[in-house]
């Protein structure tokens, strides 16, 4: 078990400095740079600049600096917010994107468990269509149109919340509600697909067999089995919430890390850019690597080699 | 006892259908039986026969919709099982009728230890604490013969062959001492040698514990040495009801025989090919208005396939759906 962690870890440094380099590629392959605007720069001008940020050097130089920065783990400055390093703005911008989604991973694994529960047990009933029909509608509805009709109904209208920034417990209610719709809505129809599966398996009837009750049975025999790919979904869900909440963050003006992700494309801010992707990168495959963890708990035939 | 004419289990006329897509499958038409404190009844017949359907059937474990108990009485002593709340169902079931299943490798949970899986039977059933319910779960596990019961106890189905996990199963259903242990093919899954063993076990418990047994099967070898009784089933009816010595010795029906022909003996067929049944069973949802096994039988005759045929009495306790019974228990008593 402390060896397959162990490697695991170790796997996500090669891994992300692929990344990186994936990224950095793509960057340098796509027209433009940071410094063009409409205009033509004089050339004497442009040889500066190429100069200062070593643009002058070939290719390979330039790759090598750029690894051997980010694996002392200096990102180096901005381009564009002059004189801001890369981990000062990560740092700063992160904790918004981190609220945000771990509150919405929460209130989507509670909505939608409880939700897929119910209506798994209540196969057919008014709860389980209305639930099921529910969570159609949480899938098919994006969240930059759900963000914008809550504000109009619950702040434009009622006057109940701040429409949008970030301040007290009130402004995050609306974010995280748009945020977890879609996740809630997944966990449930999983959940419910699960637990269904599992109801009709022989072990569940040699449950019932014992004399044990439905919620016994469902409990404490069929959740273990059922959730086991809801597990498998939140692994990614919870990943990209706390990185890719940039609708919801547009939508709500709040200044998470996903705002300053698209940014600093738009900007052409590389150095930004490659710490944002390395930050994300592996942020991601530790999320991943805790869900495969939490498999060796759920399910005792799970062996880590 | 006798107030139910010494019967534990009585059932009478049961029908359970299922809805399908197809239309209404009769899974279980119309079958009647009678178990003994202290018998083992031997339910006998093809895939698909009803065997199963009948047995969950008494243990109310029918998945409701899209089966259901149409009709009949099921008598477990005395107590119409059919009629009651499902909630004092569920104190019979696993306290005085228990239930193993055909296969044990999906038939525990793989999720849980065995000591939690044997502990919660006696801890709902006998109160027990759960000290009292894991020394209990020990001593179960040593009474089906599993080897190290203190340190297996603690471990995963997973960590069990096949033939173990039978064994659990056993041990579990018998927790509580039920009066009444349906064993549901429980030695189809395994191979052959586990067989032997599984069924001596079964054997020696139900006389320690002075158990009523019904042993589902579609091997006639398996329940020859084992039961006072035989139920032959076939497209959800009985075919044929006689006790283990007079069936094997004089069937009175043309199923039957096939059955008992279709039993490989090594002693005097040595190289000859294995006889079976012409056919296949019919589809129970669109059964034809005559005998049910026509189709297959080498003795039909044109009433066969039109009339449905008669559940004739050859004597007190040998019953068999069959027009032409008397002749064919005539004949099989000649050969």
């Amino acid at each position: 078990m402390l060896k397959f962690i162990l490697k695991r870890i170790l796997i996500i440094v090669p891994m992300a400095l692929l990344v990186v380099t994936v990224t950095w590629v793509l960057i340098r392959v796509a027209p433009g740079n940071f410094y063009s605007t409409e205009r033509n720069l004089p050339a004497a001008i442009e040889e500066n600049i190429k100069k200062k940020y070593g643009l002058d050097q070939p290719w390979y130089v330039q790759y090598g600096t750029m690894m051997g920065n980010i694996l002392r783990l200096d990102f180096g400055d901005s381009l564009k917010y002059q004189g801001q390093s890369v981990n000062e703005i990560i740092a700063r911008h992160f904790p918004y994107s981190a609220t945000l989604g771990l509150l919405a991973y929460l209130l989507a694994l509670a909505i939608g468990l409880f939700a897929g529960i119910v209506a798994a047990l209540k196969q057919n009933s008014a709860f389980d269509y209305g639930t099921m029909a529910a969570a159609m509608l949480g899938l098919s509805v994006p969240n930059f149109v759900l963000g914008p009709i809550l504000v109009l109904f619950f702040s434009l209208y009622l006057y109940w919340l701040p429409p949008a920034r970030w301040g007290g417990p009130l402004y995050l209610i609306m974010p995280v509600v748009t945020l977890a719709a879609i996740y809630a809505a997944y966990i449930a129809r999983l959940t419910r697909a699960g637990m269904l599966e599992v109801m009709r398996s022989d072990y569940i009837r040699t449950a019932r067999a014992k004399g044990l009750n439905e919620r016994t049975v469902l409990l404490k025999h069929g959740l273990r089995g059922g959730i086991v790919p809801v597990v498998s979904f939140t692994g990614p869900a919870l990943a990209s919430l706390l990185a890719g909440t940039v609708v919801v963050e547009k939508v709500f003006a709040i200044p998470g890390l996903g705002n300053i992700f698209i940014q600093s494309v738009l900007n052409r801010d590389e150095p930004l850019i490659l710490g944002i992707v390395a930050f994300l990168s592996i942020l991601i495959m530790i999320a991943n690597l805790a869900v495969d963890i939490s498999y060796g708990f759920l399910d005792p035939r799970i062996r880590y080699e | 006892m006798s107030e139910h004419n010494g019967n534990l289990l009585s059932v009478n006329d049961l029908r359970t259908y299922f809805q399908t897509e197809d239309g209404i499958v009769k899974a279980v038409d119309g079958i009647s039986f009678q178990l003994k404190r202290g018998e083992t009844l031997g339910i006998v017949g093809e895939s698909g026969s009803g065997k199963s359907v009948a047995n969950l059937s008494v243990m109310r474990l029918i998945p409701q919709p899209p089966g259901k108990i149409v009709s009949g009485d099921i008598l477990f002593d005395g107590i119409d099982v059919r009629k009651l709340p499902i909630d004092d169902v569920r104190k019979i079931r696993g306290k005085r009728m228990a239930m193993i299943f055909q296969d044990p490798m999906t038939s525990l949970n793989p999720f849980l230890k065995i000591s939690t899986q044997l502990m919660e039977v006696t801890q709902l059933h006998l109160g027990h604490t759960k000290e009292q319910a894991y020394e209990h779960a020990i001593e179960m596990l040593r009474k089906v013969e599993i080897p190290a019961p203190e340190k297996r106890v603690d471990g995963y189905p997973h960590e069990f062959s096949g033939g173990m996990r039978q064994r659990v199963m056993i041990a579990m259903a018998l927790s509580c001492e039920p009066e009444l242990l349906i064993a549901d093919e429980p030695t189809t899954a395994l191979d052959v040698t586990i067989q032997a063993q599984i069924l001596e076990l079964i054997k020696g418990l139900k006389d320690e514990f002075g158990t009523s047994v019904i042993l589902i099967t579609h091997d006639l070898g398996v329940v020859a040495g084992m039961t006072d009784k035989i139920i032959v089933m076939y497209a959800g009816k009985i075919f044929e009801a006689a006790p283990t010595k007079e069936l094997f010795a004089q069937p009175a029906n043309p199923y039957t025989k096939g059955l008992l022909k279709s039993v490989p003996d090594p002693a005097h067929e040595h190289g000859a090919p294995l006889y079976q049944i012409p056919g296949l069973p019919p589809d129970v949802a669109h059964l034809p208005p005559g005998c049910p096994f026509a189709e297959r039988c080498d003795r039909a005759e044109d009433i066969c396939t039109k009339e449905f045929p008669p559940f004739v009495q050859i004597n007190e306790n040998h019953h068999s759906l069959c027009h032409f019974a008397k002749e064919v228990h005539a004949a099989s008593g000649g050969e």
